[in-house]
């Protein structure tokens, strides 16, 4: 059983809710255990056709020439679609938020990328017709040098993967090959700490498994308007998808799903239904497009594989005092989410810790293999492995025992993130606690006293460092990943204008639930002042700072010699509205 | 041949929500003249309770009973716009856009009691079984069927609600990285026992302990079932399952369940999770989302015991046997590493899943 400590936080909780806490029973709960809850493909259209992809046997290759003529006059075949078929055949999942280029195909038009990749689709009467029709779609390739290694691609000369990205990696800021994230001076902390330990973490691809498969099911209705039933996880992300792809007006699109047979981020991709829609509309038929079971594990677009490097700079007291990542994201041929997920992944680094000194660079690298997509812990699962394992050796180069070490580096309420913004709301230091306590794991007197709540947000712990910055890994100029530091940033600079957060405004209503509802503070000016001090909010039941001395206190870092500084550029100006990905990061799209 | 235990663990957090924010969840309620609600979305139940946490986010809002909600998802005609359930932001946002449109339409519901009860809808109350009366009068009060049954067929009301939750998009420097991600953070700490055997490579996961925080709990049983399934997926991660065994090289793609690797039921651990709550700020009641996050620490947990059983670092995933064995011989045997604290203060028995 799942035991809840409500004894902690108590006072930052109002338990006297009436239903929102206990455990009442789902309400598609007998739907899901007499088998009665209906999944897309429950769904029943008299003149059902079915459709299947001719995929690529190459990683990577020409097409020289594509034949269709015996599969098209084959038994029960109604239509076959090529390339030339798809109205808008090139699109990239994001370019609904404007964020990064058109780079990828429905039907591939003169190379494909990976094994797998659709090159030619097949409707017929029956799912045997268009298995059996499929076999006769004649197409000649010219097989072209493959790369599957992230590192490899990245090298000068490699094979081009993906045309849009000629360099093999996504491109950011229109400026970089690669994410930067940059605190302080981790060279010249490297440079005095105790130990410095590097590592190699590689995380390997993982596919989803879903119990129900991709898939979804189009149908002209008589208002001249298609309706599908679907699995996707983004109901308006697939609409917006198919919408483009077959070049409808959204409102003409019908989507209908919301119970999915499990997700886990394979099916945000909406790898079925514009083929599905389109289907529909030149056939004047519903049609089907299901993935079965092998295109599913092969072809559906699996969790990527990340290769991390980390280097930590310890003392022998047992404080990090610097941390270096640099990963690449395995995106296969195509973007799809990868772009996102390594801004993700840069916004978590270094981790749950606290660390005077960090920087990271997170790359996209394309690959011959299948495109990869999001799942589960996307951004974040592969380099909390890493960086998991790197604080286990860590601790034992410091000679302490792993969750004392833990609790010795986590961050705290008001310590500063390298991504310049200020923690809160923390809790990993009473997480440890609890479940060192529930595995009979001994800790010290002292790592049992410390709190989330106290000894963060003081002295180093609540300032942005003094950065040392650098025009490294520009793009289309491979020589620039080895160029010097070309400056610094001074100590509290900050370049990006505090969003609006919003703030709960919690009301009582005598015996009815407390009300809350997000309303939006005023945003405080940016400017080149620190972050706002940690709130000292009212925490009567944290311990007074006094009596929990702190673990070790936070040593003062002494200022690295930098180079003169350089003038940040003005901040850009505060948005309001409907803000596009374009104007923020990535690439301008239009 | 030997089999030997070791114990490992992992802290970690968990960011709520899309990064960068700008994803936006719309929620629309309204009652049928009985007084009973239906919540039009467009939020995707992927077996995760979707459906259900948004029903008793609804239902805590208005203040009627949770079996007197039910929760309409996903068409695109009649559910209004949401970005999708993933990054853990079902709950966390949808959750606040159900909350905004359950006050508005309980706003209604009030004004449509004051007017039938002669009072100020300022000074009226619900008890949460059905009934709307004046704070500190029980006996001065109305059912909501009666409440919405006048406002339909006797003042012309609608008795519904609009909601939207966004988080402004944040930009991000090219340079520094700077940038305004997610408020919300979940916490966790998990310690794995395991036990691995120096003649077949083979790791047996005995036993996982761990503690979330995960904000306000909405709904325990199903924070359990997000928390134990992502814990074996986790498992399954660290030990068992990659289409690509020996990646960069893609050979040996899986086409079915009998060639992709995963736990059977004989290979299932047991688990014991302690949660912790510690409200989200903007979170919906406080809370977070357990989504995503339950599968990460297991895997470096995992890792660090199987060091700690035989003084082997595998880095590459998935440890399989074949890894360990090599490891095994590269060190000239096993190297056990020192054994960290006792047994463990809970037995199988006292979790809900099988031993």
């Amino acid at each position: 059983m799942l035991e809840l400590r409500k004894d902690l936080f108590a006072d930052e909780r109002d338990d006297t809710l009436n239903v929102v806490g206990k455990s009442v029973q789902r309400q598609d709960m007998p739907g899901h255990v007499t088998a009665r809850t209906r999944f897309f493909d429950d769904h029943a259209f008299d003149g059902l056709l079915h459709l299947k992809v001719v995929r690529s046997p190459h990683p990577h290759a020409r097409i020289r020439s594509i034949d269709v003529s015996a599969a098209a006059r084959a038994p029960g075949v109604k239509r076959v679609l090529r390339a030339a078929d798809v109205p808008v055949n090139k699109n990239t999942l994001l370019s609904l938020i404007n964020f990064g280029k058109d780079d990828e195909p429905a039907l591939a038009v003169d190379k494909v990328c990976y094994v797998g990749e659709p090159v030619v689709a097949v409707i017929a009467e029956s799912e045997a017709a268009a298995l059996a029709a499929r076999n006769l779609v004649r197409i000649e390739y010219e097989p072209l040098t493959p790369v599957f290694d992230v590192e490899e691609a990245l090298k000068p000369g490699a094979p081009v993967v993906n045309p849009t990205y000629p360099n093999n990696y996504f491109e950011y800021h229109e400026r970089f090959d690669h994410q930067k994230l940059r605190f302080g001076d981790v060279e010249a902390a490297f440079a005095r700490a105790d130990i410095v330990i590097e590592h190699r973490y590689q995380m390997s691809p993982i596919e989803h498994a879903p119990t129900e498969t991709n898939g979804s099911i189009a149908a002209p209705e008589h208002n001249d308007r298609y309706v599908v039933h679907t699995c996707a996880q983004g109901l308006f992300f697939s609409l917006g998808t198919t919408a483009k792809i077959v070049n409808l007006e959204s409102n003409r699109l019908h989507f209908i799903g919301g119970t999915v047979g499990g997700g886990f981020g394979g099916k945000v991709d909406s790898l079925t239904e514009p083929l599905a829609v389109l289907g529909a509309m030149l056939t004047g038929r519903p049609v089907r497009f299901v993935l079965d079971r092998e295109e599913e594990m092969l072809y559906g677009s699996p969790r990527g594989a990340e290769r991390i490097y980390i280097k930590d700079g310890l003392m022998r007291d047992g404080r990090i005092v610097a941390r270096y990542v640099r990963s690449y994201f395995d995106a296969g041929a195509y973007t799809r989410l990868s772009s996102y997920a390594a801004i993700k992944c840069t916004a978590h680094i270094p981790g749950p810790y606290w660390i005077p000194n960090v920087a990271s660079d997170i790359h996209v690298a394309y690959t011959n293999r299948c495109p990869s997509t999001a799942m589960r812990g996307f951004g974040i699962t592969a380099v909390d492995f890493a960086l998991e394992v790197q604080m286990d050796r860590l601790a034992e180069a410091a000679g302490l025992d792993p969750m004392e070490f833990r609790i010795l580096n986590a961050y705290r309420d008001g310590d500063v993130k390298p991504h310049r913004r200020v923690a809160k709301n923390t809790a990993l230091i009473e997480c440890v606690q609890v479940a060192a306590e529930k595995a009979n794991w001994p800790l010290s007197d002292q790592a049992r006293r410390q709190s989330s709540l106290v000894g963060g947000g003081t002295g180093a712990r609540a300032e942005i460092p003094a950065t040392v910055l650098d025009q490294r890994g520009q793009i289309g100029r491979p020589e620039s990943r080895g160029a010097p530091a070309t400056g610094t940033l001074p100590a509290g600079a900050m370049r990006i204008p505090l969003t609006k957060e919003p703030v709960m405004e919690g009301t009582r209503d005598g015996r009815a639930a407390p009300v809350q509802v997000p309303r939006y503070a005023p945003a405080p000016a940016p400017g080149p002042a620190g972050p706002p001090p940690a709130a000292a909010a009212s925490r009567p039941a944290a311990p007074p700072a006094s009596s929990a001395p702190p673990f070790y206190p936070p040593a003062p870092s002494p200022a690295p010699v930098a180079p003169p500084p350089v003038a940040p550029p003005a901040a850009p100006p505060t948005q309001h509205g409907a803000m596009r990905f374009s104007s923020v990061f990535g690439t301008r799209r239009r | 041949m030997a089999r030997h235990e070791g114990r490992g663990m992992a802290s970690v957090n968990y960011p709520i929500g899309m990064n960068l924010g700008g994803d936006p969840s719309q929620a629309l309620i309204h009652s049928n003249p009985d007084g009973k609600f239906t919540v039009a979305l467009s939020a995707i139940d992927l077996g995760q309770g979707m459906k259900q946490v948004s029903r008793q986010i609804a239902a805590e809002t208005l203040g009627v009973p949770v079996e007197d909600v039910y929760v309409d998802t996903a068409d695109s005609d009649t559910g209004p716009h949401d970005m999708g359930s993933f990054a853990s932001r079902g709950t966390h946002r949808m959750g606040n856009a159900v909350i905004a449109a359950a006050r508005e339409a309980r706003g209604v519901l009030l004004e449509a009691a004051a007017e039938e009860l002669e009072v100020n809808a300022a000074d009226l109350v619900t008890d949460g079984r059905g009934n709307i009366h004046v704070r500190g009068a029980p006996t001065r009060s109305i059912t909501v069927k009666a409440t919405a049954q006048a406002a339909q067929f006797k003042q012309g009301r609608t008795i519904a609600g609009r909601g939207i939750f966004l988080l402004p998009l944040s930009a991000v420097d090219a340079e520094t990285g700077e940038m305004n991600p997610n408020t919300a953070f979940a916490h966790a700490c998990l310690v794995a026992d395991v036990a691995v055997d120096d003649e077949t490579g083979e790791v047996t996961v005995l036993r996982m302990t761990s503690a979330y925080e995960l904000g306000r709990v909405i709904n325990p049983r199903m924070v359990e079932q997000q928390l134990v399934g992502g814990a074996w997926m986790g498992m399954s991660h660290a030990l068992y399952e990659t289409p690509e065994p020996y990646y960069p090289d893609p050979a040996h793609g899986p086409r079915d369940f009998n060639e992709y690797l995963m736990p059977g039921p004989g290979d299932i651990a047991p688990y014991h999770v302690t949660v912790l709550e510690r409200p989200a700020p903007d979170g919906p009641f406080g809370g977070k989302g357990p989504g995503e996050m339950c599968a990460n620490p297991v895997l470096p947990a995992i890792a660090n015991a199987v060091y700690n059983a035989v003084g082997v670092r595998v880095d590459e995933l998935p440890i399989t046997p074949e890894k360990i064995l090599r490891g095994i011989k590269a060190n000239g045997g096993v190297r056990p590493q020192p054994r960290r604290g006792g047994a463990v203060t809970w037995r199988p028995r006292d979790v809900a899943v099988p031993a």
